[in-house]
């Protein structure tokens, strides 16, 4: 079926409550026997597994309906409930109502004034809502102060709710518990008028149906009993809930025919109130929750609705679908980012209707003619009349595909090309499904370009992903036009690029375009190769003796032509003075249409989540499919580039000359004997305090602060004998990856570990470790690190730097919860918001929030990072063109 | 940011006028510019002329937002060019403004709460961070986030930074003068022991003189302020640093819980102001507060009380009204992102501002607020407390007019957001005609 063939629309729903009619009405079947099945193993006539409520064995037909499984839905029976039985749920509802009507004439406990004024405000709303809700509810404390009725002039009485269904009607001489006839006596007695002004709405619902005198039996389908491997049947909460109901129902009608006395039949009445109500809830407050033989609660109509796990949430919000995968994730950096590489394995299973028509009739054949097991086949084929063959059961196909004719459809196997939806959970945000173009590949992995991983969060340490095969044609046209990953390069969170370079891409740029770097002939004809390029070598930089290319010239063929930008790069050392296009460490890019003229490329350029970068200007200029032909090709070019030369990391690059490391041993030396002394200080009783602060704060900070001091100036030493040659060195400031303190952790001092922002003070009393004397506020005895990770931790550095790193890791695991859940919040209050055809912002029913979103109407994913137009630019592009005549 | 956006409350009706002529505009204004190109031959002074007349026009016209206006007047202020080029300049820039509008049906809200949800899991979930001020903890990261659109009543730690008088911003004491008056000073924290004389059948004060000194109290004051709180209950008797009060009402029961009362009488600064910090910034000296209390310090003398900051939202909306709270809403959130180097467009965080306060009240983001009050009684059984809203809604026999977006998930229907929210349709009995 090709979506937009349905025409039928569920306009509105309307709630209410089934009268005791509805029920009988629409029951097939009275429930008496409280049993299920008999000896044979066949369900017993009106007993709780009836027949004629429907089938959930397969063969058998209904009924009822004369359905098989499958197609008959179930059908509700009934049981006659001995005694009227109040409804849980609406206790409370019951009680305000009744304190709010007169116990006498059951008129509503108000003046005519007050009716009369009341009615003229509910004509202000035609529709129930919030705003009648309202007024019901001012009504409803008005009239509960009433002492006597204003009709028949009847003194009122308190009335206590006891939860979850007593109601005691407390007078002069003690407290009375109604009965359910009583309230319901009551109830019934009140007018379709009162009852509107009640907040009851008579059409839908009466609040005495609320006080049950049948209650629905559900149809089996919604109660499956579920046959164990030793044939043994084990039947579903809510049959079992049944049975106690029927049971206890039975005795208590027999009790009532033979004229037992009253005292039975109130225990009993009381009891088959509880097993009513715990079939409606089993959670309500005030009384156990039944349980299950094994001492388990039962499950029953509430706990199937409330929850994460529950209907709602669970089967009606989410739903499972058809054509989807799902398999382990693993890189290519040959694949374009719009790409994603799919097992065979997997394409063989995934289909695409296609319609034949003359013109791809040829085509249709033969790919039914490979059939399901071959790849570039089809598994089913759909004649005009709607009957679908399976192509795995045809004996020859050759017969079935010189039938194929125009008007068929043929679901043939997912090939390259075509469009899916991918996935990474947790969908945080819309670029976490985009759509890709399919590539057919070997092996078992989704294959996925580098560039992605940023807005999946994905890495390849076993992560899986999920892959949605659109069936229409509309939505293969959407997902191609919006939501394909090319579109999706700017953030709507900040309107810059989200995709882009990471790691190696980055290295490799600095790599290639830094002052240093010149290529003969032949290695940029291989690199321009990998890259792609088409089009003519510009002169080489340097002519003789051999024919050099620089760097900056081979990454310059493959920006656009007229772009220009200029920025710091992220080596950029944040000297005081800038010396701009004479920058020492050449960190000051320009690019002047299209050239790369100063400055090397690194993670400020094109790197991932970079705004106002020379690939966010690529993007905004040139568009989206040149700034993706940008990144794919620069990328294999960068790949091969870092292949063919080598890029590693070793232990001889975090290894210091001998007399640096005597150096950092002094530092720390020093350090620790400074630390010493303000422990000195601080016993002696001389140290001064901080404003705001204890004594002992103050020393803490201190010591924090003379630690850090000593660690710094370590790594700074550190940093002085790593020369800029140095992988890590070049990974750190590129930005490619780590930083500077990784680094000197490395290499130097891995430095104070903390927990909650402090030393590590907790362990044993007054010390942290047996290893220490009681009250020893040392550096070592707190948690400072010496040791480099190059050179070791000792035992107790080890413990410490493991307790520092196990705060991380709650904390992640925390964090995820609660902001999971301020998302979820925020999501479900805002998602109804839609910017209409005037421009403004409405809810669902139509409110006005914002006259213009954002007040100026700018989408910000639209936006230069939230600026809504580039006035430089703009001006620049005019003027610009004067220069160039 | 917040002064664009007040004025914008009253500019939508403009616009709206103004978007009728939109489509004819830009073939009028390349008609202007092509008129201009015959006249080549321009004085500057000519050309001056002309810029003011088009750039007043295009403000008439509130076609770009002031903000944008503003950006362009400025820079095109130091530049000189042809009436052509200045033309296109604006050309350009209005087109790239209409290029960069929401396009309708655009799930503004769904993007909005991903865009502040996302970078939430980023967020630091350690709950104090000294920020700017040393000795004052703030609530930082995820947990004020999460404060801030819960729209608390107390929110973890309420502080005020209050700025002085412009005439006695730089003078040193007279701050610390009016740091005292704020300071919330309690008979418990100037008292070195409050006891129970039984042979006085009085409670006994022992006032701390060092302390007294440090606050700029005198045992009078002290005296005066309990005599207030506990009225006719009984009697106070002041001596050098000692203040007896004999209750009215002499058992023991009664002295006890008058001595409880009067250790927590206030004795002297702002209710809830526990702590002031005094700090030196370009403006000269600059108050912090640990605590808040809006409106009783705004009535402080010696301060500024234009320049008055409060983080309690509240207080905000109770003395300053709604479209304060709005934006102090959209500040303190913003705050909190770029202190955790969050890059979030301020337009979400608007959308949220807007949404919590459209109704006039600040409504929480929650089942208490925003979730709570939707139509549908189908979305609020999917979000939280199911039973209740199902419930409910079958006994006040409501009628869901499905026109949200779980509903629609829940029948399994197209939403009605995005391609969603428009319908095409094609007139069958217009094809058969043409194949026939």
């Amino acid at each position: 079926m090709i979506s937009g063939l349905t025409t039928k629309k569920i306009d509105s729903i309307e709630f209410g409550l089934l009268s005791p009619e509805d029920i009988r009405k629409m029951s097939v079947a009275q429930i008496v026997v409280a049993d299920t099945y008999d000896e044979d193993g066949y369900p017993i006539e009106s007993g709780i597994m009836d027949p004629r409520l429907g089938v959930i064995d397969p063969g058998q037909r209904c009924r009822t309906c004369g359905n098989r499984v499958g197609n008959c839905p179930g059908h509700f029976g009934h049981i006659e409930l001995a005694r009227p039985i109040m409804h849980a749920g609406y206790a409370k509802v019951i009680h305000k109502v009744l304190r709010s009507i007169c116990r006498e004439c059951n008129r509503i406990l108000l003046t005519d004034e007050e009716i009369d004024y009341y009615n003229r405000m509910f004509k202000r709303y035609p529709e129930i809502g919030q705003k009648t809700a309202n007024l019901s509810k001012d009504i409803l404390k008005r009239a509960a102060k009433a002492k006597t009725c204003p009709h028949c002039e009847e003194e009122q009485l308190k009335l206590k709710l006891e939860k979850p269904t007593s109601i005691f009607e407390v007078g002069d001489a003690g407290s009375v518990r109604l009965t359910a006839i009583d309230i319901r006596a009551r109830l019934e007695n009140i007018s379709d008028d009162d009852y509107r002004l009640l907040g009851i709405n008579p059409d839908a619902a009466r609040l005495e149906w609320a006080i049950m005198t049948v209650l629905p039996v559900p149809p089996v389908t919604v109660r499956p009993s579920i046959t164990l491997e030793s044939g043994v049947r084990s039947e579903d909460d809510l049959s079992h809930k049944c049975i106690d109901i029927i049971r206890i129902n039975q005795r208590l009608r027999e009790n009532l025919d033979a004229g037992a006395p009253q005292l039975i039949v109130e225990d009993l009445w009381e009891l088959l109130q509880y097993h009513v109500t715990t079939y409606m809830d089993n959670g309500v407050s005030g009384i156990p929750p039944a349980r299950h033989r094994s001492g388990r609660a039962l499950r029953t109509l509430a706990q199937r609705l409330k929850g994460k796990e529950g209907r709602f949430r669970s089967n009606l919000s989410g739903k499972r679908v058809d054509f989807s995968a799902r398999t382990v994730i693993s890189p290519d950096p040959n694949l374009s980012m719009n790409e994603v590489g799919v097992p065979e394995e997997i394409a063989r299973i995934l289909t695409i209707p296609q319609r034949v028509t003359e013109w791809n009739i040829e085509e249709m054949k033969e790919l039914v003619l490979r059939g399901p097991d071959t790849h570039p086949g089809a598994n089913y084929l759909i004649r005009t009349d709607g009957r679908r063959v399976d192509l795995r059961f045809v004996k020859d196909r050759t017969i079935i595909s010189d039938t194929i004719e125009p008007g068929f459809i043929v679901e043939r196997h997912l090939d390259s090309g075509d469009i899916v939806l991918f996935n990474r959970q947790p969908s945080l945000h819309r670029m976490s499904i985009m759509a890709h173009e399919v590539r057919v590949m070997p092996y078992r992995t989704f294959r996925l370009s580098l560039y992605v991983c940023p807005p999946y969060n994905a890495d390849f340490d076993g992560d899986e992903m999920n892959l949605h095969v659109p069936q229409s044609e509309e939505a293969r046209a959407e997902a191609r036009v919006l939501m394909r990953v090319q579109e999706q390069i700017l953030s709507p969170r900040y309107g810059g690029p989200i995709i882009g370079a990471l790691q190696d891409y980055i290295s490799a740029a600095f790599l290639l375009t830094r002052k240093s770097s010149l290529y003969t002939e032949n290695q940029v004809n291989q690199l321009l190769a990998t890259g792609r390029f088409t089009g003519t070598l510009p002169d080489p930089s340097i002519i003789a003796p051999v024919k050099l290319w620089t760097g900056k010239q081979i990454f310059s063929m493959f920006i656009p032509e007229g772009i220009n930008i200029s920025f710091k790069a992220n080596v950029c050392r944040k000297c005081n003075v800038c010396t701009k296009e004479d920058c020492p460490y050449d960190s000051y890019v320009v690019i002047r249409d299209g050239e790369l003229l100063f400055g090397v490329v690194d993670e400020k350029a094109f790197g991932a989540g970079e705004p106002d970068s020379l690939f966010h200007r690529i993007i905004k200029e040139k568009g989206t499919t040149a700034a993706r032909v940008f990144m794919d090709s620069v990328g294999r070019l960068l790949i091969r580039l870092i292949t063919d030369r080598g890029f590693s990391l070793g232990l001889n690059d975090v290894t210091l000359p001998r007399e640096a490391q005597q150096r950092i041993k002094i530092i720390l030396q020093e350090a620790d004997h400074k630390v010493n002394q303000l422990i000195e200080t601080y016993k002696r009783g001389e140290l001064d305090p901080n404003p705001g602060q204890t004594l002992l704060e103050t020393l803490e900070q201190r010591i924090m602060a003379t630690l850090a001091e000593a660690r710094d100036s370590a790594g700074a030493v550190a940093g002085e004998h790593l020369g800029l040659e140095n992988s890590a060195v070049i990974m750190a400031q590129t930005g490619a990856r780590g930083s500077r303190l990784n680094l000197s952790q490395m290499a130097a001092v891995v430095g104070q570990q903390a927990v909650r922002g402090e030393r590590i003070s907790r362990g044993y009393i007054g010390r942290t470790l047996p290893h220490f004397e009681r009250g020893n506020l040392g550096a070592r005895a707190r948690g400072f690190v010496t040791s480099s990770y190059k050179s070791g931790l000792d035992p107790i550095e080890y413990w410490f730097h493991a307790a520092g790193g196990r705060e991380g890791l709650v904390d992640t695991a925390v964090r995820t919860s609660t902001s999971g859940y301020m998302q979820r919040r925020l999501m479900t209050a805002l998602q109804d918001l839609k910017v209409e055809t005037d421009g403004t912002v409405r809810t669902a029913p139509g409110r006005i929030v914002q006259f213009k979103f954002g007040d100026d109407g700018v989408d910000p994913s639209k936006s230069d990072h939230g600026r809504s137009v580039n006035i430089d630019i703009a001006i620049e592009k005019v003027l610009g063109k004067r220069i160039k005549e | 940011m917040s002064k664009k956006s007040t004025t914008t409350d009253a500019k939508p009706k403009k616009t709206d006028s103004g978007s009728k002529s939109k489509t004819k505009e830009p073939t009028q204004s390349k008609k202007n510019s092509s008129v201009k190109k015959t006249t080549k031959t321009d004085s500057a002074a000519s050309i001056e002329k002309y810029i003011e007349k088009r750039l007043t026009e295009m403000k008439e016209e509130h076609r770009l937002p002031p903000k944008v206006m503003n950006e362009l007047e400025t820079k095109l202020k130091d530049l000189t060019f042809t009436k052509k080029e200045f033309d296109e300049i604006c050309d350009t820039v209005i087109d790239s403004y209409e290029r960069a509008l929401v396009e309708p049906g655009e799930a503004v809200g769904t993007v909005a709460a991903q865009s502040i949800g996302e970078p939430g899991t980023q967020m630091t979930l350690r709950t104090f961070h000294y920020a700017g001020v040393a000795e004052l903890s703030v609530t930082q990261g995820l947990p004020r986030l999460i404060e801030i659109v819960d729209a608390r009543n107390n929110p973890s730690t309420p502080t005020m930074r209050i700025e002085l008088a412009p005439e006695l911003a730089n003078d040193r004491s007279e701050a610390r003068r009016i740091a005292r008056n704020i300071e919330m000073v309690l008979v418990e924290s100037v008292a070195s022991n409050v006891s129970i004389d039984l042979l006085r059948q009085a409670i006994d004060i022992r006032l701390d003189s060092e302390l007294m000194e440090d606050k700029g109290l005198t045992t009078d004051e002290v005296g005066k302020a309990i005599q207030e709180k506990i009225k006719a209950k009984g009697e106070v008797e002041v001596s050098e640093n000692v203040i007896f009060v004999y209750p009215a009402n002499e058992t023991l029961a009664e002295l006890q819980r008058l001595s409880e009362k009067i250790r927590d009488v206030r004795v002297k600064g702002i209710n809830n102001i526990t702590h002031v910090v005094i700090r030196k910034e370009a403006e000269g000296y600059v108050l912090y507060t640990e605590g808040s209390n809006l409106e009783d310090t705004l009535e402080v003398e010696g301060i500024n009380p234009d320049k008055v900051y409060t983080n309690n939202l509240r207080e905000i909306n109770e003395v300053l009204g709604i479209e304060a709270t709005r934006n102090a809403i959209i500040h303190e959130a913003m705050n909190v992102l770029t202190e955790q180097g969050m890059d979030v467009d301020v337009r979400h965080i608007i959308l949220v501002a807007d949404m919590m306060t459209a109704d006039g009240s600040i409504r929480q983001i929650g089942r208490h607020g925003i979730s709570g009050s939707k139509n549908s009684a189908l979305a609020r059984a999917a979000f939280e407390v199911t039973i209740k809203h199902l419930l409910g809604a079958g006994i006040a026999g409501t009628k869901d007019p499905l026109r949200g977006i779980t509903e629609n998930v829940i029948l399994g229907q197209l939403i009605p957001l995005g391609t969603g929210s428009i319908d095409l349709l094609m007139n069958p009995q217009g094809i058969t005609g043409k194949k026939r």
